[in-house]
């Protein structure tokens, strides 16, 4: 059993963040951007028969896809909600081939979108750490993140300058993308060190903005693919894994589950690391781009440090890694945000990439990753020539 | 005692007695009577091998520092003044979410810890750690 070459993304549509949702509304956010991929595929709302959604945290319900669906107009012969946080939207992606291939579907609408306001952040919904993480101050994400920076610095000797680097990079590819957030200046190492100590040791600039946003993407048979508009492309691997919630509990803070989860989808793709033209590693700080490089078999454990210094991460380097500027200069529209990397590894296999282009870009890894390194999903991505 | 705005524990049947404990400045964990392990946070069956053979027992109190992050600008207003939030190692072998209080610039990764117990509101007791 394989999902290789089962399915391939049609079609895709994007916002560009805002800083403000002002009049925005989550279903809205979806109704546009699912309205745009369904064109992009040169597909028609009937043409969809399958529908994966994810639940904005702004407008949240029970038994939700068939209301969101309802909203949208569309009668799914396949509906879910997929809840594995940022790994949400990669998550989507095999699950929508899953259904093709059981015959299920034929169309599958993968969409997210949610509204952010910077602010407090909302204490835990999940009993447990509602009881053993809040009263410690262990709220939202950055501690956990934090926690997994300072032990991978003391295990291996990853320094402030190199997960700094990250974040230089990326927004050097967003300097090139007019959908990023952050795209008016460069970024130096030294803007990076210098931006406010949030959580020691992630300065400000290491750290994901939230914002207000949404994606979607049409995942389709080979059949629909034949007759796309764009380049189809095709899902040749994949693999998720979780083993922990709250990183306190997990096996290892700095041996995360993407090495499960990539090593199954390199493994159904019949490739490697080696092979891939380009990357698109969930980054909601600067250390998940190294834990999770490692992690996928771009270096050795314990060396994506030296391997982000030492390799040119931008859309004309050796390693082109979250060409769109990744979520630290796109922004997080809240899961959207986890959809940016699938939309531009997508985008990139393609053609699409615009002066961002990755020059003969047909291979791509994405990489999904939800909660504190918790649940992780990777795609390998192919365009056919 | 000024007014306590933090989140506070709400116990549950598996974990009052932890809490309990704590209040009693006793440091307990639940260990499993098949496989042996030491389990944190507190679990009707255990979470290696799913034997619901578990007690509770007193432990040393001693523990490592595994990781942790001083929490300059925190997610919740509630924790307005820079904290160490931690992840410790217990002697006996599960790790920790807690607190620990010591001079930013004498914690080291590695450090020897021992517990002590923080009565933060009335009935309310926090497990928290300092340089032993």
């Amino acid at each position: 059993m394989s999902l290789k070459g089962k399915a391939a993304a049609v079609g895709i549509g994007e916002l560009k963040p805002a800083k403000e949702p002002g009049d925005l509304t989550a279903l809205g956010l979806m109704a546009t951007v699912s309205a745009e991929a369904i064109a992009d595929a040169g597909l028609e709302k009937k043409d969809i028969d399958g529908f994966l959604v994810g639940m904005p945290y702004a407008d949240p319900g029970m038994i939700y896809p068939t209301s969101a669906a309802e909203v949208l107009g569309i009668s799914p012969r396949m509906l879910n909600v997929v809840d594995i946080g940022g790994a949400s939207p990669a998550g989507m992606i095999w699950r929508a081939a899953a259904a093709i291939d059981a015959g299920m579907c034929n169309a599958v609408l993968c969409v997210v979108a949610d509204l952010n306001r910077a602010g407090d952040q909302r204490p835990p919904t999940v009993s447990t750490q509602r009881e053993f993480e809040a009263p410690y101050g262990n709220i939202g994400a950055n501690c956990g993140y934090a926690l997994i920076a300072r032990r991978h610095m003391y295990e291996y000797g990853t320094t402030a300058q190199q997960m700094a680097k990250v974040a230089v990079d990326q927004r050097a590819n967003a300097l090139k993308n007019p959908l990023a957030t952050f795209n008016d200046r460069p970024l130096t190492i030294a803007d990076v060190l210098n931006s406010r100590m949030i959580v020691d040791p992630l300065h400000l600039f290491e750290i994901v903005s939230p914002v207000s946003g949404g994606a979607a993407v049409i995942v389709a048979s080979p059949e629909i693919a034949k007759r796309a508009k764009h380049p189809p492309v095709w899902l040749l691997g994949a693999g998720e894994y979780a083993n922990h919630s709250t990183i306190t509990y997990a096996p290892s803070l700095t041996t995360s589950p993407v090495k499960v989860a990539a090593e199954a989808a390199f493994k159904m793709a019949g490739l490697k690391p080696d092979d891939m033209d380009l990357v698109c590693p969930y980054d909601c700080y600067t250390i998940t781009v190294i834990v999770t490089l490692e992690d996928a078999g771009f270096c050795k454990k314990g060396q994506g440090g030296p391997f982000v210094a030492e390799h040119d991460l931008t859309w004309k380097g050796d390693l082109p890694c979250n060409t769109h500027g990744g979520q630290l200069s796109f922004g997080q529209p809240g899961l959207a945000g986890g959809m940016s990397h699938v939309t531009e590894g997508i985008r990139q296999l393609m053609g699409r990439g615009g002066e961002r282009q990755v020059k003969d870009a047909a291979l791509g890894y994405v990489n999904g990753n939800g909660g504190i390194m918790s649940e992780q999903a990777s795609l390998i991505l192919e365009r056919r020539s | 005692m000024s007014e306590y705005l933090k989140p506070l524990p709400k116990p549950t049947p598996t974990s009052r007695p932890f809490w309990e404990g704590a209040r009693n400045h006793e440091l307990k964990l639940q260990r499993c009577g098949n496989c042996s392990r030491f389990i944190y946070y507190p679990r009707d069956r255990c979470p290696n091998c799913f034997s619901d053979k578990l007690s509770w027992h007193p432990v040393s109190g001693r523990a490592t520092l595994y990781s942790y992050t001083i929490v300059h600008r925190a997610s919740a207003r509630a924790f307005a003044d820079p904290y160490v939030l931690a992840v410790v190692e217990l002697e006996e072998g599960p790790r920790m979410t807690s607190n620990v209080e010591a001079p930013h610039d004498q914690l080291k990764v590695g450090m020897p810890l021992l517990v002590f117990f923080d009565d933060v509101a009335l009935g309310h007791t926090l497990v928290k750690f300092k340089p032993a």
